[in-house]
């Protein structure tokens, strides 16, 4: 099919089996056929079921957005597959620790950022603190830019994941 | 896993002989397969085991066809045993074949002990991870106690929903210790997990049936979903086809579903197909497919692929809805249970065709028809393949016959010119095009049918893939019977060639080839050589009436391109049907992008 619709960034959440290989087999799904992963995160969520939530970032044109849940969702360990950037409204959020080196007035400016940021100081020295940072991607990014602004930064991202609002429970 | 436990009190057993036993709870019969160190205990119960039968093939990858073969003609889950490492690496290929082409297959492979893994210990492979992709679902079983519940399980996953292949990765210590069995099972078939949907849903049929109803140029299009239902979506199909009086094409792996005898039956649709399928489905205002998957060997090029038609699409497989095809309809459901709600609702709703309408279209489908785009001339004394497929068919009409294929033009004249009637009759590998799939899948398909004819229409080229399974077919004393259309060329890459590279023949030619009669005989085998036209009948005669194996080496014109075709890159209503075609239709340079 000619699919000239431009690429839309949706958020998925698949409920799983944590059963050996059941993240290779995900993983492998979109490297296999050329789709993208922008970020992925995954944990055992219940342990008396032995089930994890794998939340997955993908970027695709709406025919390979659907296509990617069809595939997720004919794996065996695969439970439920929820759309959340198209189901009702949701939220995500994502955390980052960021190492920032300065001294000075850009050691006095990145406590001000943080502050701004609601971000958490966890570590500091002479010349550098590690902060906590959660929100929303964009609000993660834009506070990793300032940051890198006011020195050299070392960084780690969660990646997003995410639930929908309301009051109904996706379980298997 | 989350799986309902029966509850009856487990009896402690060696893993292999546990593993044994739930295969022959599963009904298996038969195993394809090779051993070597880490199956030995299986095996070793093999020894002591007196109800499944194992059949020794010479390569993995054979075991794999065979049990395709098996598989395919029975309908029934095929299974294979093979050890770690090379084993299960052979086996990779057929796995592919079988998962591109919805076969339901139990592959067992031997694995290093648990202690092992991980460590290059001699003969490990990474089998779980090499062969995720290539199957439909597969098991590391580390640990005894779910040894049971895995191997069930793999018999469902293989069978439900779309069929495909499973591997169960076995530990040789996992084969060693003792493991609970419990008598009847440990999965309720109700609580898998796995539970694909097979009904479809009533509203999606009222849908289709109303969109069918408003149809004036409608076309079915059948695929391999019918023959992977089971006999009765073939007798659904029938009964539709009846109903409505609507021409049909069937996909590659669909022949059989309807008869090549039924007067609506346009013939295989697609690259090779023929060009009143293929002006149809280009033409047509309406489309109902039922289990087929809009493959690139049957669209050709897709934004000119019928372009005015309203597409319905029943499929078992949700990712194969709207994957390369939009339509207007989809019904997830298995293909015998889509077209009996079809039937039902047809019927409720007093179907009729429109009648004046249906009758312009047939005449427009009997102007293409009347192009007669399989007609070939057999002139002078060298055998033309596809005279030698006719005479084929004609002569062994009266028997029951299965054929299996291997890859090239030898596979898609046996498409073109043999008739099946039957679904199940025909194996042949679609999805992968895997050259050496016929003559493996011929031991399996005879495994399962002792009595029948069973051909694997070859090609030199390909036959010479998988010929040690000549050992086999000498060992438990099968009838198989190969047919080698043999033209001395890798005949489908000499027509590429020609088409798309000037003709450059770039190490396409069959050099050094055994003289198969002689091959034949060294196995015990009769072998015969047509040579030229007057000599064919005679030879497929003899043949046929052999009641062991036979090598028929069919000297066939060397450098005749299978047509019609729709050349790579092309759309259905722009087919070559001649040679003479060819030359004022060259291919364009998107076309030679494509496989
Ligand atoms: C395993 C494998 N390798 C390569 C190919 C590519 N290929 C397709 S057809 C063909 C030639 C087949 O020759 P032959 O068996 O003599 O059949 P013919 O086309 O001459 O009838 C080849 C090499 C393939 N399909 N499978
Ligand atoms: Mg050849």
């Amino acid at each position: 099919m000619l699919d000239t619709s431009v690429s839309e960034r949706h958020t998925l959440s698949i409920l799983v089996d944590n059963e050996p290989g059941v993240l290779a087999r995900v993983v492998g799904l979109f490297s296999g056929r050329g789709y993208n992963i922008e970020s992925l995160t995954v944990s055992e969520v219940d342990e008396a079921r032995h089930q994890s939530r794998i939340s997955v970032v993908t970027s695709g044109t709406p025919i390979v957005i659907e296509q990617i849940k069809k595939l997720l969702a004919r794996l065996v360990p695969v439970h439920s597959v929820q759309d959340l950037t198209i189901g009702p409204a949701h939220v995500e959020r994502e955390l980052a620790l960021v190492k920032t080196m300065n001294t000075g007035n850009k050691r006095v400016e990145a406590l001000r950022v943080a502050d701004s940021f609601r971000a958490r100081t966890l570590d500091s020295t002479l010349n550098s603190f590690v902060f906590e940072v959660t929100g929303n991607s964009s609000k993660v990014t834009a506070f990793i830019e300032l940051m890198s602004s006011l020195g050299d930064v070392e960084v780690a991202r969660t990646g997003v994941c995410g639930m929908t609002r309301g009051n109904k429970i996706d379980m298997s | 896993m989350n799986m309902e436990q029966t509850k009856s009190v487990p009896q402690m057993m060696e893993g292999a002989e546990l593993i044994l036993k739930v295969l022959e709870d599963q009904g298996v019969e038969v195993i394809f397969g090779y051993p070597g160190g880490a199956v030995l205990p299986i095996y070793d119960a093999l020894f002591r085991n007196n109800s499944i039968r194992h059949i020794l093939v010479r390569h993995e990858q054979a075991a794999v066809h065979a049990a395709e073969g098996y598989a395919r003609s029975t309908g029934k889950v095929g299974v294979v045993l093979v050890t770690s490492g090379p084993g299960a690496t052979n086996a990779v290929t057929g796995l592919t074949d079988a998962m591109m082409d919805s076969v339901p297959i139990v592959c067992l492979t031997g694995q290093v002990p648990s202690h092992l893994i991980g460590t290059d210990a001699f003969q490990e492979a990474d089998t779980s991870g090499i062969t995720r992709p290539c199957t439909k679902h597969n098991y590391l079983c580390k640990s005894s106690a779910s040894l049971q519940a895995n191997v069930e399980e793999a018999f469902h996953v293989a069978r439900s929903g779309r069929p495909g292949p499973v591997v169960i990765d076995l530990p040789k210590d996992v084969q060693l210790l003792d493991a609970p069995f419990v008598e009847g099972g440990v999965l309720n078939a109700n609580k898998q997990r796995y539970q694909p949907r097979i009904k479809p849903a009533a509203e999606q049929v009222k849908k289709a049936v109303k969109l069918m109803k408003k149809a004036k140029q409608p076309i079915i299009y059948g695929g391999g979903g019918l023959v992977n239902s089971g006999p009765e979506a073939s007798e659904k199909l029938r009964e539709l086809v009846a109903l409505t009086g609507w021409p049909s094409t069937l996909t590659l792996m669909g022949l059989g579903a309807l008869s090549a005898d039924d007067p609506h039956f346009l013939g295989m649709l697609g690259m090779h197909g023929t060009y009143e399928a293929n002006m149809a489905m280009h033409q047509c205002d309406f489309m109902l497919n039922i289990g087929a998957r809009f493959d690139d060997r049957v669209t050709g090029r897709l934004n000119a692929f019928s372009p005015s038609s309203v597409k319905v699409h029943a499929d078992i497989d949700p990712s194969s809805i709207g994957k390369v095809v939009q339509v207007d309809v989809g019904i997830i459901g298995d293909a015998g249970a889509v077209l009996d709600a079809l039937l039902a609702e047809l019927k409720k709703e007093s179907f009729a065709p429109n009648a004046k309408a249906l009758s312009g279209w047939w005449k427009q489908i009997n102007e293409w028809r009347a192009r007669d785009c399989l007609k070939f001339v057999q002139s002078g004394q060298v055998i033309k393949p596809q005279n030698a497929v006719k005479r084929l068919y004609e002569l062994s009409r009266e028997r029951d016959i299965y054929i299996t294929t291997e890859v090239g033009q030898h596979q898609m004249w046996a498409a073109q010119y043999f008739g099946f009637h039957q679904p199940n009759r025909w194996m042949t590998s679609g999805g992968l095009g895997t050259m050496g799939y016929g003559l493996p899948s011929a031991v399996g398909t005879q495994i399962a049918h002792p009595e029948a004819t069973v051909i694997d229409i070859s090609g030199e080229a390909s036959f010479l893939m998988n010929m040690q399974e000549l050992s086999t077919i000498a060992q438990y004393r099968l009838p198989v019977k190969v047919f080698i259309l043999n033209n001395e060329w890798m005949g489908m890459v000499r027509q590429w060639q020609e088409l798309n590279h000037g003709s450059r023949y770039s190490e396409s030619y069959s050099a050094s080839l055994p003289d198969f009669v002689k091959l034949a005989e060294t196995f015990g085998m009769k072998g015969l050589r047509a040579s030229n036209i007057d000599q064919l009948d005679d030879v497929i005669t003899a043949m046929l009436d052999s009641d062991g194996p036979v090598i028929a080496d069919i000297c066939i014109e060397k450098e005749e391109n299978c047509f019609p075709m729709i050349p790579s890159g092309a759309a259905h209503n722009e087919m070559i049907l001649s040679a003479a075609d060819e030359a004022s239709n060259p291919v364009s340079d998107e076309g030679k992008l494509l496989v």
